[in-house]
């Protein structure tokens, strides 16, 4: 299988702080890819690094085999890639409809079919279509976040968090329509903290520690991981 | 009916006066509302534009002149923000405000060199400077033609901000500038838009504007534009009808105290009422109740 995404050596920091060291990780075509990690672990520095809403200090980022470390961010995501980002971050004073068309910035054909198979996946929207995204309950405005993130028809979905805040039920759901896109054919690149969710729907999982990649293996490996159930999955002690 | 005749006047000259406030307001208005930031620099860049017409109808007919000020203004807003604000789009708030006093003051002086200080004629306008009888009450064409035009280029405005592809890109960069580069939105041309429409508008403004007042000087803009700023305050700043309606508010009272034979106090009741907006109501007539961005 090739590989989509390729991160080489990547730093970021933030005056001086480094949040990300030297990473290396890949994410294969058609895979679920999965960073978890605890609070501060640099998970959500690495997305924001590979869309260039932080500037990588250092390292190569190579999409499709063309670096696009550093490009604008509006480049980088007309290149495939986007990012559900974290706390979902809906334009609150657009419509459900206004806020689908708008993840579709940057396409010039007809949005009709999108928007039709975004609503199908998500009819909760469709109902909704022409409410302020603000009125909508949080687990309405991920599924939101994610529809809109669909629309620019990306080879690479990103998602930071998407599960944070959100009632058990509707953590499934999103988990759920997460295989789904997948198995639609989109790539994805998970960072959870909700570690055994994202580790049950991932290929291929990372464990992030302050700042670097300290395990890695498939999702079902890292799940019977003694260190990873005793980190992140509060499992150690039942034996 | 003669009560009519005798304020009839004021009324009409309030409603133009408003109007004109209003395209400048626009202006203050659209830029408070993506950058949060208060561009001190736009009255002068309505002076500019008064300017630019002085010296442009000496070599040139006034329908060649008319397009080339507008189109030397707009570019005038364009370069602005290029050279002034965009450096500083990841600074503290305060730096970019710095920046505009000082593009304020910079222009204010390129002007005064430019000028030697006096006052310039501002060339009359065939047709709109002509004098006309309105139920009685004599006044320019221009007077009423403020009003109508600009009521028609706001809603021009509304349209192109609801209905079009940059105007949403308006609306979500206006919420969240990160959020909309990942939906791929270009953030600078966005912005660069925005000032693109308020020049466009100050252009338009001072046509009318000086149409009625003639004589341009270097800081001429400073009052318009100071009241245009009170008017987006009043209005809610970062919302557009709220500008226009609070402009119109303004000028319309300021023009009724004039009739009424206070003339002194018409400056003084417009700068009286911010302080009563900014105690009583911060956020304006039509203001956002959260103001900072998230």
């Amino acid at each position: 299988m090739s590989d989509i995404l390729e991160v080489k050596n990547l730093n970021v920091s933030y005056g001086g702080i480094k949040a990300v060291k030297d990473i290396s990780f890949s994410v294969a075509q058609g895979q679920v890819v999965t960073l978890i990690g605890a609070n501060g672990a640099g998970k959500s520095s690495t997305l924001r690094a590979i869309v260039n809403l932080v500037k990588p200090e250092s390292g190569n980022i190579v999409l499709n085999g063309a670096e696009i470390a550093g490009l604008p961010t509006d480049q980088i995501v007309a290149r495939g890639i986007t990012l559900v980002p974290e706390g979902r971050r809906v334009f609150s004073d657009l419509t459900v409809l206004e806020n689908l068309k708008i993840g579709a910035y940057m396409r010039k054909d007809s949005l009709d079919e999108d928007v039709k198979w975004v609503y199908d996946l998500f009819p909760r929207l469709k109902e909704r279509s022409w409410q302020l995204a603000g009125t909508l309950s949080g687990g309405e405005q991920q599924m939101l976040a994610i529809g809109r993130a669909l629309m620019s028809k990306p080879q690479l979905i990103m998602m930071d968090e998407p599960s944070l805040g959100l009632a058990p039920i509707v953590v499934k759901g999103v988990f759920d329509i997460i295989r789904e896109i997948n198995k639609q054919g989109v790539t994805i690149l998970l960072i959870e903290q909700n570690a055994n969710m994202a580790l049950k729907a991932a290929d291929l999982g990372y464990v992030m520690e302050t700042g670097r990649i300290t395990m890695t293996g498939t999702g079902a490996e890292l799940l019977e991981d003694e260190a990873v159930r005793a980190a992140y999955l509060g499992k150690a002690k039942e034996k | 009916m003669d009560w009519m005749t005798q304020n009839l006047p004021y009324l009409l000259a309030g409603i133009s006066v408003g109007g004109q406030y209003a395209l400048i307001a626009i202006g203050y208005t659209m830029v408070y509302g993506i950058l949060r930031l208060i561009n001190f620099a736009h009255g002068d860049i309505f002076m500019v534009a008064g300017l630019i017409m002085v010296y442009s109808t000496t070599i040139m007919p006034i329908y060649l002149a008319i397009p080339l000020m507008i189109v030397l203004t707009v570019l005038l807003g364009f370069v602005v923000e290029r050279v002034a604000y965009k450096p500083l789009r990841s600074a503290p708030r305060m730096s970019i405000m710095i920046s505009a006093i000082g593009v304020s003051y910079l222009l204010q002086n390129l002007a005064l060199y430019v000028t030697g200080g006096l006052s310039q004629q501002y060339p009359a306008i065939p047709w709109i400077s002509d004098t006309i009888q309105v139920f009685g009450a004599t006044t320019k064409r221009v007077t009423v033609i403020t009003p109508v035009l600009t009521i028609l280029l706001v809603i021009g405005l509304v349209l192109l901000i609801k209905h079009t592809k940059i105007g949403m890109a308006m609306r979500a960069a206006s919420r969240d500038f990160e959020t909309s580069q990942l939906m791929g939105i270009k953030i600078n041309s966005v912005i660069s838009t925005t000032f693109i429409i308020g020049s466009f508008l100050a252009a338009i403004g001072s046509l009318l504007f000086f149409t009625n007042y003639t004589g341009v000087t270097p800081t001429v803009g400073a009052m318009p534009g100071l009241k245009a700023f009170v008017a987006a305050v009043f209005g809610g700043i970062g919302s557009i009808p709220g500008a226009v309606i609070g402009a119109f508010i303004i000028g319309i009272c300021e023009n009724i105290i004039k009739g009424l034979g206070w003339t002194t106090f018409s400056d003084a009741f417009t700068f009286a009422l911010l302080i009563v907006i900014l105690l009583v109501k911060p956020t304006g007539l039509f203001g956002e109740k959260a103001t900072d961005k998230v």
